[in-house]
């Protein structure tokens, strides 16, 4: 078996466990991802779901459980190691800095530099703008002015932007909490076009929503928590919502 | 499920719009980015006009008038730097101006006890290598107060105010410190073609200063830092380290000040910076930067300085009383911070509201 198999899951979560003292945001949960998959986490608010993806994403370190990437079990100390791996999470609020352009906000904390006049290191803004440039086109979203602030652009846009350094830096595995709840519906359409480039591009999406409809519209399974637990698991196309919100409230 | 065909692949080519590239807006933009060179210019223009008018005077083209608006903005510039790296990151440095004060003494105290055992020009690098050092002790402080136990920049830093003001005015005895060093006196007040030396080492300070900001990983995390600290911090930029340099880097700047402040009077005083502080603020203000942080460039700041300095000299120029700088000064501020509303409004930026 290879990581190209469809059967190796690029990430497969066994048995974690997360306890905040005699508080136990999750116990005993397992779930996988495969290449190419998106699953959907749903669960009501509390349900454990942002334990959950900060213990994958390495902000947690679970108290029980393991964790593995391609079959290898991993362990990670810091959200950076995380990111080595090819982890790497977009936040609700998105982790932009406003006032940077997107090809400084894809390098942030990396920025690549050249040296001018053949010894003064300065920032390779040029290197930044066609990086952005290509990176953004691959995802189907075409910029001219790639100095902008991307303050300049919509949510959906941004949305764009966080998951357009996810890809620059080869994630396999993006954790998208919640990536439409601010965004008007045209963008929503985008962002979720967006997901299934991801998924065609062979990469591994675990999928927040509150929204049904668009867990509906773009995943391929979706894992349901509830208090903490595994509350069950479905394939997309053998359930509907109402099976789904009786699993979320435990009817 | 509803008809919302959000899965159809035929149907998400949506192309985003690529930007909002309205030329007005970009305009707009433009006008209040430089805004502190047009004020500036405005402020040369009339205070022509009025030497002009009332004495028959040129203003703009003399140069003794030019030499001296440069050397005042020395000081407030010094600071000025150090402050718009601050600003940007989000914090401000309350206890600037006492630094420079601290190192204007030690300035003088350490190249009169240098001057007793080494040559003269290498007791004036002592002396200005020492103020700057021990400028940077009270910046550490800063620096571990606000990144390591979290006290708000504006707390950390005002009391390091007190602890520096006192700590000058002790090493000071209270009074001013004479330098006796020929060296020293001549690199105040002598001149290189007819540029003051102190404006050639700030002109050559505020260069190294503009490539720190805009050409370095350092600039470049600082306006990250000031925007949006949370995505620097998960970029993986290290925050604590950042913010350490950061409150060391403007200390130092105001101790290079300091230390030009004795060269120029050819003494060391404790207060030498206690009326620059706020300037070096507004100068930063006018100069462009939003004090919610994440904006603002060095020459910026460098033009706000200067529309500070013709403001004070023009004004004793045309022999106005010298209480009517402080509400010029006070309404430049306060137009300049109306503008950057308004250009963000309409630039649909984020606001400060």
């Amino acid at each position: 078996m290879n990581s190209i198999d469809q059967n190796t899951a690029l990430l497969e979560v066994r048995n974690l466990s997360k306890h905040f003292g005699a508080v136990r945001a999750l116990s005993d949960f397992s779930m996988a991802v495969r290449p190419g998959e998106v699953v959907a986490l749903a669960g009501d608010n509390g349900a454990g779901k942002t334990t959950l993806i900060k213990a994958i994403s390495g902000v947690f370190q679970p108290t029980g459980g393991e964790i593995l990437l391609r079959g290898q079990p991993v362990a990670f100390a810091t959200p950076q190691e995380a990111r080595e791996k090819g982890i790497e999470t977009i936040y609700q609020d998105l982790a932009l800095a406003d006032n940077l352009s997107i090809g400084a906000n894809i390098f942030l904390g990396r920025e690549p530099m050249r040296k001018a006049f053949g010894f003064l290191p300065v920032l390779d803004r040029k290197a930044m703008a066609d990086a952005a440039r290509e990176t953004m086109k691959r995802l189907d979203f075409h910029v001219s002015r790639m100095n902008a602030p991307v303050s300049n652009f919509s949510g959906g846009q941004r949305q764009a932007v966080a998951i357009g350094r996810a890809v620059y830096w080869d994630a396999q595995i993006l954790i998208m909490d919640e990536p439409t709840a601010a965004l008007g519906v045209p963008e929503q359409r985008k962002v979720i076009s967006l997901i299934h480039q991801l998924k065609a591009q062979g990469r591994g999406v675990i999928f927040i929503s509150h929204n049904l409809q668009d867990i509906f519209a773009v995943s391929d399974r979706i894992v349901v928590l509830r208090r903490g637990v595994q509350a069950g698991e479905r394939k997309i196309s053998e359930t509907n919502h109402d099976e789904v919100v009786k699993l979320m409230v435990g009817g | 499920m509803t008809s919302t065909s959000l899965a159809k692949p035929a149907e998400q080519h949506v192309a985003p719009q690529a930007d909002h590239g309205d030329p007005a807006k970009g305009l707009i933009a433009r006008i209040a980015e430089g805004r502190a060179w047009l004020f500036l210019a405005g402020l040369l223009i009339c205070f022509e006009i009025w030497s002009r008018v009332a004495f028959g005077v040129t203003f703009v083209l003399n140069p003794f008038n030019l030499q001296s608006i440069a050397i005042f903005a020395v000081a407030p510039l010094l600071l000025a730097t150090g402050q718009t790296f601050v600003i940007i990151s989000g914090g401000i440095d309350l206890s600037l101006g006492f630094i420079m004060g601290l190192a204007a003494v030690i300035a003088a105290h350490a190249t009169n006890m240098a001057g007793a055992a080494i040559p003269l020009p290498l007791a004036m690098l002592a002396g200005i290598l020492a103020a700057v050092v021990v400028a940077g002790v009270p910046g550490i402080i800063n620096g571990l107060l606000i990144s390591r136990l979290k006290v708000p920049p504006f707390i950390g830093t005002l009391g390091m105010f007190g602890v520096a003001r006192g700590a000058a005015f002790l090493l000071a005895g209270g009074t001013t410190v004479p330098v006796q060093n020929s060296w020293f006196a001549l690199l105040g007040n002598g001149k290189f073609y007819g540029i003051p030396y102190l404006v050639l080492i700030t002109a050559v300070f505020v260069i190294v200063m503009h490539y720190l900001l805009s050409q370095t990983r350092f600039g470049q995390h600082n306006y990250a830092i000031g925007a949006n600290v949370q995505a620097a911090r998960r970029s993986g930029i290290d925050i604590r380290g950042h913010i350490l340099r950061l409150y060391v880097l403007s200390a130092m700047c105001a101790g290079l000040g300091g230390a030009l402040y004795a060269a120029r009077f050819t003494a060391g005083a404790a207060q030498a910076g206690e009326p620059l502080l706020l300037d070096s603020v507004a100068a930063v203000v006018i100069g462009g930067a939003s004090l919610f942080g994440g904006s603002g460039t060095i020459f910026g700041t460098v033009a706000g300085a200067l529309v500070i300095a013709v403001i004070q000299y023009g004004l004793v120029f045309v022999n106005v009383e010298p209480f009517w700088q402080f509400i010029a000064v006070g309404v430049v501020i306060i137009i300049s911070v109306l503008i950057d509303q308004a250009q963000r409004r309409f630039s649909g930026g984020r606001q400060d509201e």
